[in-house]
């Protein structure tokens, strides 16, 4: 039975409330999860604010100008600023979303009619959390390893490249474009509840990649992996994934173009 | 890459069902999984008309008064609801399991489309029940 409740050391207590920038007058609020595996306390949301005149477009620029200008004890990942890293994946305003390709404004959009009008930032839903807003996604990257990302072949190597034809090239459109931030598999309450054994969208749609690639040849075996009541069909179609992914995917169809595949060998 | 050094200090879950944002088919889902419970009492409901049915005149006519009583009528109302509530996510999941309806507006049209038309439904079928009997 799932556990909707958080456990007592996860429950969320009153941070401390960072002071103003002086002279600023266009301030914006940060609300942050915070917590920090040396001093034994649980889990608190700090409040900062940030001052939009002297910070850029982005959360992540925010995030970066709190942590340079206020307070640097702050942790996040974050890398390339341009969303192919997929780093900086966390949930932003009750969203999963990647910081440096979400607007401040944007965020605004959904804050507003909330009494703070603050942005509120939480590490990646139901995970294990390392420090502040990062997760511990060392079950998500062997989830990910276990449908064998690569390409399998009986026939010997050709001599040039594995060719393809552009039409079954075109396939592979809407799958290899995947970072792996795990936005859409920690957006999932399938995946909250039986992340152990359910693989989650993330892992399901690369599965999907090696699945549709006209050039792989293990197929049948692939399938075979994941002919089971938890790995694929713990999905109920309840589409986070596919609201929620940074890059427009859309994780939810390919889940159910796999277990189309998976009636379609059977008749 | 170095491996991920684990604190000794049992970590945090973070918060999921607390700060997630609500969305049509999150809501539909929660909703068919809820009917689909709720449709055990349902068909005891049916039991137990038919178990009166078969008992005699006694039985029948206790379980003909609840059941046309304004409580008895409220929980049929309800009841019928839910039926038609679960019976179009049904459908809902059947169109998915085809693979269709995936893009953003299908999607959240075909939720919405749930709640609409199970409560059309509903109306419709006591509208009809009411002035045909």
């Amino acid at each position: 039975m799932a556990q909707f409740n958080l456990p007592k050391n996860s429950q969320i207590t009153e941070g401390k409330t960072w002071p103003r920038p002086q002279g600023a007058n266009n301030l914006q609020e940060f609300r942050i999860y915070r917590w920090n595996p040396d001093d034994g306390k649980n889990p608190r949301v700090d409040v900062y604010q940030v001052d939009r005149d002297d910070c850029g477009p982005m959360v992540l620029d925010a995030l970066l100008w709190i942590k340079s200008k206020v307070d640097s004890t702050l942790v996040f990942r974050r890398s390339c600023r341009e969303g192919i890293c997929g780093s900086c994946a966390m949930n932003i305003e009750g969203q999963n979303a990647l910081a440096c390709t979400m607007g401040i404004d944007e965020c605004q959009e959904h804050a507003k009619g909330k009494k703070t009008g603050a942005v509120r930032i939480y590490p990646l839903p139901h995970m294990p959390v390392l420090k502040d807003l990062v997760p511990d996604l060392t079950n998500f990257f062997a989830q990910h390893a276990s449908i064998e990302p690569w390409l399998q072949t009986e026939t010997p190597a050709p001599e040039g490249e594995w060719k393809q034809t552009p039409e079954d090239r075109a396939q592979l459109d809407g799958l290899y474009e995947c970072i792996l931030c795990a936005c859409c598999t920690t957006s999932c309450p399938s995946y909250w509840w039986n992340g152990d054994r359910f693989l989650g969208p993330a892992a399901l749609l690369q599965a999907y990649r090696w699945l549709i690639d006209s050039r792989d040849e293990n197929t049948g075996e692939r399938l075979d992996a994941l002919h089971d009541p938890f790995r694929l069909y713990r999905c109920h179609t309840i589409m986070n994934c596919a609201n929620t992914c940074p890059k427009s995917l859309n994780p939810a169809k390919a889940i159910a173009e796999i277990k189309k595949m998976m009636i379609a060998r059977e008749v | 890459m170095a491996p991920t050094v684990r604190p000794t200090v049992a970590q945090p879950l973070s918060p999921h069902l607390q700060i997630y944002r609500w969305t049509w088919t999150m809501a539909m889902s929660v909703f068919h999984r809820i009917t689909g419970t709720a449709l055990y009492g349902g068909s005891a409901l049916v039991a137990i008309w038919l178990v009166a049915l078969a008992s005699g005149p006694g039985a029948y006519g206790t379980v003909s008064w609840f059941f046309g009583s304004i409580v008895g009528r409220l929980v049929l109302f309800v009841y019928t609801w839910i039926l038609m509530h679960h019976m179009l996510g049904g459908l809902r999941h059947f169109i998915w399991d085809l693979g269709y309806g995936f893009d953003r507006a299908q999607r959240m049209g075909l939720a919405r489309a749930t709640l609409i038309g199970s409560v059309i439904l509903t109306v419709l079928i006591w509208a009809l029940a009411l002035t045909l009997r």
